[in-house]
């Protein structure tokens, strides 16, 4: 039998804000520990919180650009449970009455989008680096109260590949929002995969596990993989899948469950009485859709629809920003080849700059717009188009001047393409044969030969007629 | 010396600002006496002020006692619990700040039932308080210290928080005035936490002026606390001689079976008065108070639980190391907190598991709602309603420790205004067998004008003397 996985995906966000969730406190990142707390965020007796406006304004950002319907009306709650990166013995969390839900993103539907606050950091000084068995434990409260928004999805994906690129995109639209660093190595987004399977065809759910914290891309895509692996094993050995939470051991790839504070089940939540609800009126989410831009999922559908890209390069260039911005400004210079530009962009160009943003390379795009159009007016043949590539790459400059400079330009019809061909069949008389023969194969060292002397400035399809003339097959 | 304690506060300031007093023998007379407190009532008292008090605030430098669970800076803020032992805050709770401004001197810290829970005062883990009227007996509770600090002419002054009767009972138990203002009137940025939805700040005085007094330089919104509102108006210092106008309800919930024939008497008598003074006073209904007693002792203990999970031992107050952190967690919580606290902390959190939320947690959120809405309907007929303030007066040390349902009993009067987040005032309404008992007045959110002004009448026509107690 075989076996289908469901998956559903849990999405921390940290939030861009100046300050915390609920106090001054500026946000930080690698400052000196304990240097960004106040009375609020680090749970002193008397303290009271205060919802961030700003914090408020990025959820509904992020709600909006999810497709969410935002609640007119939402409540904080406390989510009770003793750890010691939790000053006040509760998060202050959003449970029954989210700020948004609803949605989605892609092929994926979007639950809930809520407001919630960060726990701290904790360091465990001793051989184990866990809490049990440390020889001390030290916390560093600069990061307790930092924004988050938890993004809960529907149990929609069905594989680990699915999932890594569904968040690649989710990763694209919050970094286009503005309202995250969206940084996984650094845990300003974080992902944790709810994973079941279940016999294909059914629409029953399995157990499923929650696969917690997997600070990468890649990491995502091999635990989930690793535990579909593990259940199917199970399942297939007659056992059954138990629901608990599991760690993901980047090294080793093993799996193995989490005991910590999840031993508590029971989170007692009630409704936070030290906070007013929000209350969202159409002012706000005015302001909120007035701040969205074009989205990435709208940006490869535009590709599609009006610039007719296939839906591939639409999205390898909408899902990564400084591509498709790079996209359009050569779009601009010279638009009339937008699918060979497409290909130029996210092909032959990211080989060559890799991750990097384009527009930082010595290629301006009005240069690979020309290039494009060289190549399609048959100017230069692509081979010589990755070597003006190069050379633009390596210095700048101007194609045109390129070509000339290096001698690139194609060999049209006529007497000198002609007298290669005619010499490249003279050279080889047994593909000759052949050719008469009727066997087109044989075609192939006869235009090596012509590209050999001609240094790849002949169009192929040009070497061919000629052939075919000359032979007079 | 003995007239200088026969002023009240506000008599203090005018002769203060006419230069016939020093703010610093007013500060020195009040310091001295709270230092030689023998009623247990303070757990810190303020040095000497050798440069002077600053008289030129409205004010005028007059001391201020301010129960133990308002933070102030550097000086030790331990809630009545041991768990908080010696805990110096860094910061200053926004309601003594917007005293400390407005001229009061802060003269020390006033003992308490531990985080607020107890009516008797003997749930401190810094001994209990007795009452000045007589010291075998309790001042009454949460806010025992500040209530009997006054009373004794210990300060002229005090501050107290009432979460279900913790400054309204008390008052009535030493013949002084308590005020709990309209929730939200009073930030409570700084106030150690008891229960988040009921807590609120409030005075304690002599009389009904100085209360008023009191009040107008603590109210206002606060950007810290996203609860607290702005008052709709100024709060007027009271006046006037008659009732006349003013139609004053009975809830027959609150003033039947339960209290106690002197309390009963007291009562009675003063419903006549306020006819006398040409209030209409007649009989009402609020059907869902019999059961506020029940619902505020889940809703309070379901957020306490929450409110005192932040002493765990890591960042300040007791530690006790454990085994590990489980063990460090329990075992400073097992020797930092007392028997009452551990009782609601079970209650709460018992209250909020999973599976019983509804039946416990969310039924009482909904007796509230009613609560409210009785108190709501009551008001489109009536003024003001008026109750006794406790069912009986001060009773004897240890006589209700071990019964603490006869102790949540005390509560009966003032819990339902604090459900309904309205305010009250209780007013020393004479002595039975020698005892202070309490008058209690309440009224819609933010009716505090009204409310001081009734009780003002009242107070003039009563005249009652509570020198006694300050000998």
């Amino acid at each position: 039998m075989s076996y289908e996985p469901v998956i559903g995906l849990e999405i921390h966000v940290q939030l861009k804000t100046r300050t915390k969730m609920f106090c001054g406190c500026e946000l930080s990142f690698g400052d000196p520990p304990n240097t960004h707390t106040c009375p609020v965020c680090l749970g002193l007796p008397g303290a009271l919180p205060v919802a961030n406006a700003r914090a408020i304004h990025y959820a509904l950002l992020i709600g909006l650009a999810l497709g969410c319907e935002p609640a007119p009306r939402s409540i904080f709650h406390r989510k009770n449970y003793f750890y010691p990166d939790l000053p006040k013995g509760y998060q202050i969390s959003q449970y029954d009455i989210p700020i948004c839900s609803g949605g989605r993103l892609g092929d994926v539907r979007i639950h809930r989008a809520h407001l919630e606050e960060d726990a701290a950091k904790l360091v465990h000084v001793g051989a184990s680096g866990r809490i049990h068995g440390a020889d001390e434990s030290v916390v560093d409260f600069n990061r307790g109260g930092t924004p988050l928004v938890e993004i809960v999805t529907e149990p929609d994906v069905r594989s680990a590949a699915q999932a890594r690129e569904w968040l690649t995109l989710l990763r694209e639209t919050l970094r286009q929002l503005g309202v995250s660093d969206v940084n996984m190595e650094e845990g300003s987004l974080r992902c944790d995969a709810n994973v079941s399977i279940r016999p294909a065809g059914s629409d029953v759910l399995g157990t499923k596990t929650e696969l917690k914290n997997m600070n990468s891309f890649r990491y995502l895509e091999r635990g989930i993989e690793a535990e579909i692996a593990r259940q199917t094993a199970i399942v297939e050995a007659g056992g059954q899948v138990e629901q608990e939470t599991l760690h993901y051991d980047v090294v080793t790839g093993a799996i193995s469950s989490l005991r910590s504070k999840e031993e508590a089940h029971d989170y007692r939540y009630f409704p936070e009485p030290d906070l007013v609800p929000i209350v969202v009126d159409e002012g706000m989410i005015e302001a909120a859709r007035a701040e969205l831009p074009e989205l990435p999922a709208q940006r490869a559908e535009r590709y599609e629809r009006e610039l007719g890209l296939s839906p591939d390069s639409a999205r390898q260039l909408a899902f990564r920003a400084d591509l498709a911005a790079y996209f359009e400004q050569a779009l601009a210079s010279d638009g009339e080849h937008p699918q060979t530009l497409a290909n130029w962009v996210t092909g032959e160009l990211v080989a060559r700059v890799g991750d990097g943003d384009p527009a930082a390379s010595k290629v301006e795009p009005a240069a690979l717009a020309k290039l494009v159009a060289l190549l399609r007016a048959k100017q230069v043949t692509p081979g010589a188009a990755k070597q003006v590539l190069d050379t633009l790459v390596a210095r700048g400059g101007d194609p045109q001047a390129i070509v000339e400079a290096e001698g690139l330009r194609a060999i049209g019809g006529g007497d000198e393409l002609a007298e290669v061909v005619e010499r490249a069949l003279a050279s080889d008389p047994d593909a000759v044969e052949k050719l008469k023969a009727g066997n087109m194969k044989a075609i192939g060292p006869i235009v090596g030969f012509v590209m050999r002397e001609t240094k790849g400035r002949a169009d192929g399809g040009e070497v061919t007629r000629l052939v075919r003339e000359q032979l007079r097959l | 010396m003995t007239e200088l304690l026969d002023l009240t506060a506000a008599q203090a300031i005018s002769r203060i600002q006419a230069g016939d007093l020093a703010a610093g023998e007013v500060f020195e007379t009040y310091r001295e006496r709270a230092a030689a407190d023998d009623l247990n009532a303070f757990t810190w008292v303020a040095d000497p002020a050798p440069d002077g008090v600053p008289s030129g605030a409205p004010l005028a430098g007059i001391p201020l006692a301010v129960k133990d669970l308002f933070c102030t800076e550097g000086v030790p803020s331990q809630s009545g619990s041991k768990i908080l032992e010696g805990y110096r805050p860094p910061y200053t709770a926004t309601a003594v700040e917007k005293l400390t401004r407005a001229g009061a001197t802060l003269l020390g810290k006033t003992n308490q039932d531990e985080f607020a829970m107890g009516s008797s005062n003997e749930n401190s883990a810094y001994g209990p308080v007795r009452n000045p009227w007589d010291r075998e007996r309790v001042p009454g509770g949460s806010s025992g210290g500040s209530a009997a600090a006054v009373a004794a002419g210990l300060a002229p002054w005090a501050l107290g928080t009432d979460t279900g009767g913790s400054i309204r009972q008390p008052a009535a138990l030493c013949g002084i005035v308590g005020l709990k203002p309209t929730y939200g009137a009073i930030s409570r940025y700084g106030m150690i936490a008891f229960a988040s939805s009921l807590d609120q700040a409030g005075p304690f005085t002599r009389d009904v002026t100085d209360a008023a007094l009191v009040l107008r330089h603590m109210v206002g919104q606060d950007p810290c606390d996203s609860t607290s509102l702005a008052f709709p108006e100024e709060i007027a210092l009271p006046q006037g001689v008659d009732l006349r106008g003013l139609t004053l309800g009975v809830p027959q919930e609150l003033t039947g079976d339960g209290i106690e024939p002197g309390v009963r008497e007291a009562f009675n008598a003063t419903l006549a008065l306020a006819e006398q003074l040409g209030a209409r006073v007649e009989t009402c209904s609020l059907p869902h108070a019999p059961h506020a007693l029940s619902a505020y002792y889940l809703i309070a203990p379901a957020e306490a639980s929450a409110n005192l999970a932040r002493f765990d031992g890591v960042r300040y107050g007791l530690r006790v190391e454990g085994d590990d952190l489980l063990g460090m967690y329990t075992q400073t919580r097992e020797a930092g907190f007392g028997a009452e606290v551990k009782r609601r902390i079970m209650l709460g959190t018992y209250a909020l598991s999973s599976g019983y939320y509804d039946a416990y947690y969310g039924r009482a959120q909904q007796v509230r709602t009613k609560v409210a809405e009785d108190f709501r309907a009551a008001f489109e007929r009536f003024d003001l309603l008026v109750t006794p303030t406790a069912p009986s007066v001060a009773f004897r040390l240890g006589e209700k420790v071990d019964d603490p349902l006869a102790m949540y009993l005390n509560d009966v009067c003032t819990v339902p205004m604090s459900l309904a987040g309205i305010p009250a005032i209780s007013i020393p309404n004479g002595l039975s067998d020698g005892l202070p008992v309490g008058f209690q007045l309440c009224g819609p959110a933010f009716s505090e004008n009204r409310l001081l002004q009734a009780a003002y009448v009242l107070e003039q026509a009563l005249d009652f003397d509570g020198s006694a107690a300050r000998r």
